[in-house]
């Protein structure tokens, strides 16, 4: 999939955008083709998003509330970006009270492995607890750390570095 | 043909059945010491012609030998093995004694000869080590073990080699574990758990790539690795401690817990495993007793403390910990009594691990610019810094003390392109260092211990 989409040249910059945070998995990157949709989603929205996503579905939070919230070097505080994209996440979240997601920390690779799992832990719960704090039941909340093992960016730049250090909702 | 005089007859894991040292056929001395501790280091020129044997079979088997202890000596930084086309004397037809004369012309400092006897599927093994200038022998040891291990006997010379020379114990015969990296620094990036000797040879993976797996560690007392793996996807994803059989490749969760479990590290006795446990967003350190299961907590604080390593005799743990704001270097006794903090230079500390000699902790060291390895003693003074570069982390001691390997990646470019990370095992001097010879890149190396079968 990775390779399709570095050659393909999608045009659909959007559609792009949502991929990446497929992409963003490493792991499980091939199983979560963009154009299925689980079965929560599926219960949770009927129809399309205005940019032609399944309602409720990983794309249509990407686009339409944001997937990822960033974070500063060696920080794990939401900033004020963060603050509003995470609101929103909170509100997409209410909107579909059937989907449950797991939170991964991203780390950028200028740490050290061990700390990083612990830091990327600690961002992915900064989201989970703003998540809670605007009313998400903390049971559809599941959390995992990546560290600075997956890196969501390529290339050793300070953007791409600023990028990599952050948190993502996966839908389950 | 040599006179033999028994001074140890010792057991060996079954590889070694008789050791001896041969009598010196000259005065032994103590010149020929190589002293890296000042100055600018120059690896010494050594000179190893092919071991002989008395047929062609034995002349291959040396020659299979001599290669590997020339292959093992070059790596190690520490020597120069001279190209054969420079030997004037053949050693086919030397005597007792080299003459001394016609190697001083190839420029070796040091010369090591071997013959080699094979008995049924014993391979009888005599090697010398000469200093050239000096004219006289340094050591002289026979030894016999299965044809089966021959990469191990002929290590075994490397080591007297190594010892005689630097006074170190040789490291010849251990093996490293570590991250097989497709990708550095990409997103395609998969990891392969991996061993091999430390020089290369006998290459095994030890996962598929499948899973993502962090951080192996040797059992110091017998064939086996804790790591950090994850497995399972989306709702069901872990990322556990476990433990692997290297015998068998069986492996099994360290048990079952609540959060993510991490930076395993077992106590210098084997018994018990020291680990990382979050719970919500922070992280402490836990050990569990291998053999009773039986789990204490050690640190309880809103922070994150992983990292941890025993010091050599057991007694007390340096970790990581930024309880305190900033990332530095904590030590406390083994039962979680008195920790106190022992890195107070500028920049982020990280990854101590104690040397197995208990006189110096390698560290990790992040600063705005660069990441550094860096040593200290364990009351945090006398710190410096060996080696440095654009992303260093994770030192891990060769267990003779002398040596740090640790992981060096050179950054991509914009569409994440020749990034590379390495395996380096830099002297603690840092004045000298080399690159593991691992088939791909690498990272998260581990050395097993001198006596590691």
């Amino acid at each position: 999939m990775f390779k399709g989409m570095k050659r393909g040249n999608l045009q659909m910059r959007i559609r792009d955008l949502a991929l990446l945070s497929c992409v963003a998995l490493g792991i499980a990157a091939c199983d979560t083709v963009p154009t299925t949709t689980d079965d929560s989603s599926m219960q949770a929205g009927q129809g399309l998003d205005s940019s032609g996503f399944p309602l409720g579905s990983q794309e249509d939070l990407a686009v339409s509330a944001g997937d990822r919230v960033f974070f500063g070097f060696d920080r794990y505080d939401l900033m004020p970006e963060g603050s509003e994209t995470a609101a929103r996440q909170a509100a997409w979240l209410q909107k579909y009270p059937n989907v449950t997601v797991t939170i991964s920390g991203y780390c950028d690779p200028r740490g050290t492995e061990e700390y990083n799992l612990g830091l990327g832990m600690r961002r992915a719960n900064t989201l989970k607890s703003a998540l809670i704090d605007s009313g998400v039941d903390a049971n559809r909340i599941a959390t995992i750390s990546y560290g600075k093992s997956i890196l969501l960016v390529e290339g050793s730049t300070e953007d791409a570095f600023a990028q990599d250090r952050a948190s993502v909702i996966t839908l389950n | 043909m040599f006179k033999k005089y028994t001074i140890a007859l010792t057991l060996l894991k079954g590889l070694v059945f008789g050791l001896f040292i041969l009598p010196s056929l000259s005065p032994v001395s103590a010149e020929m010491v190589v002293e890296i501790t000042q100055g600018t280091f120059e690896p010494t020129p050594i000179a190893i012609p092919d071991f002989v044997g008395a047929s062609s079979e034995e002349n291959a088997l040396g020659t299979e030998m001599s290669q590997i202890v020339t292959n093992d000596l070059k790596i190690s930084g520490l020597f120069r093995p001279l190209s054969h086309s420079t030997f004037i004397e053949n050693v086919h037809q030397m005597g007792e004694v080299p003459r001394f004369g016609d190697w001083r012309l190839t420029n070796a400092q040091i010369l090591v000869t071997g013959r080699v006897r094979k008995e049924g599927n014993l391979l009888r093994i005599e090697f010398r080590l000469w200093d050239v200038f000096s004219e006289k022998q340094l050591e002289g040891i026979a030894f016999s073990g299965d044809i089966s291990d021959l990469r191990r006997l002929a290590h075994r010379i490397s080591n007297a080699v190594y010892k005689r020379i630097t006074g170190d114990a040789g490291y010849f015969d251990t093996q490293v574990a570590y991250i097989a990296e497709s990708a550095p620094n990409t997103k395609r990036n998969t990891r392969r758990l991996a061993i091999m000797d430390q020089d290369g040879a006998n290459h095994k993976f030890l996962s598929n790539g499948k899973n993502l797996v962090l951080t192996p560690r040797f059992s110091p007392i017998d064939p086996q690795i804790a790591y950090m793996g994850y497995s399972g996807q989306k709702k069901t994803i872990e990322a556990q401690v476990y433990l692997m059989n290297l015998k068998t490749n069986q492996k099994a969760p360290l048990g079952k817990f609540k959060g993510m479990t991490f930076a395993p590290r077992f106590s210098p006795d084997g018994s018990h495993l020291i680990f990382s446990q979050t719970q919500g967003g922070y992280s402490s350190l836990y050990v569990e007793d291998l053999k009773s299961h039986a789990i204490k907590r050690l640190t309880n604080s809103p922070a994150i403390d992983t990292s941890p390593c025993y010091s050599p005799d057991g007694t007390q743990i340096v970790f990581n910990s930024d309880r305190g704001g900033k990332r530095e270097l904590y030590v406390m006794n083994k039962d979680g009594s008195n920790p106190h903090r022992i890195s107070f230079g500028d920049g982020i500390y990280a990854t101590p691990v104690w040397s197995p000699r208990g006189d110096l902790i390698a560290f990790t060291k992040i600063t705005k610019t660069k990441l550094c390895i860096g040593v200290m003693r364990p009351d945090g003074s006398g710190e410096r810094l060996i080696s440095q570069g654009f992303i260093l982390e994770g030192p891990t001691w060769c267990p003779n003390g002398r040596l740090i390997l640790y992981t060096r990646q050179t950054p991509t470019d914009r569409k994440g392109r020749g990034g590379t990370s390495r395996l380096y095992a830099v002297d603690i001097t840092g004045k000298y260092e080399y690159v593991m010879p691992t088939p791909q890149d690498a990272s998260a190396g581990a050395w097993s211990p001198l006596d590691y079968n």
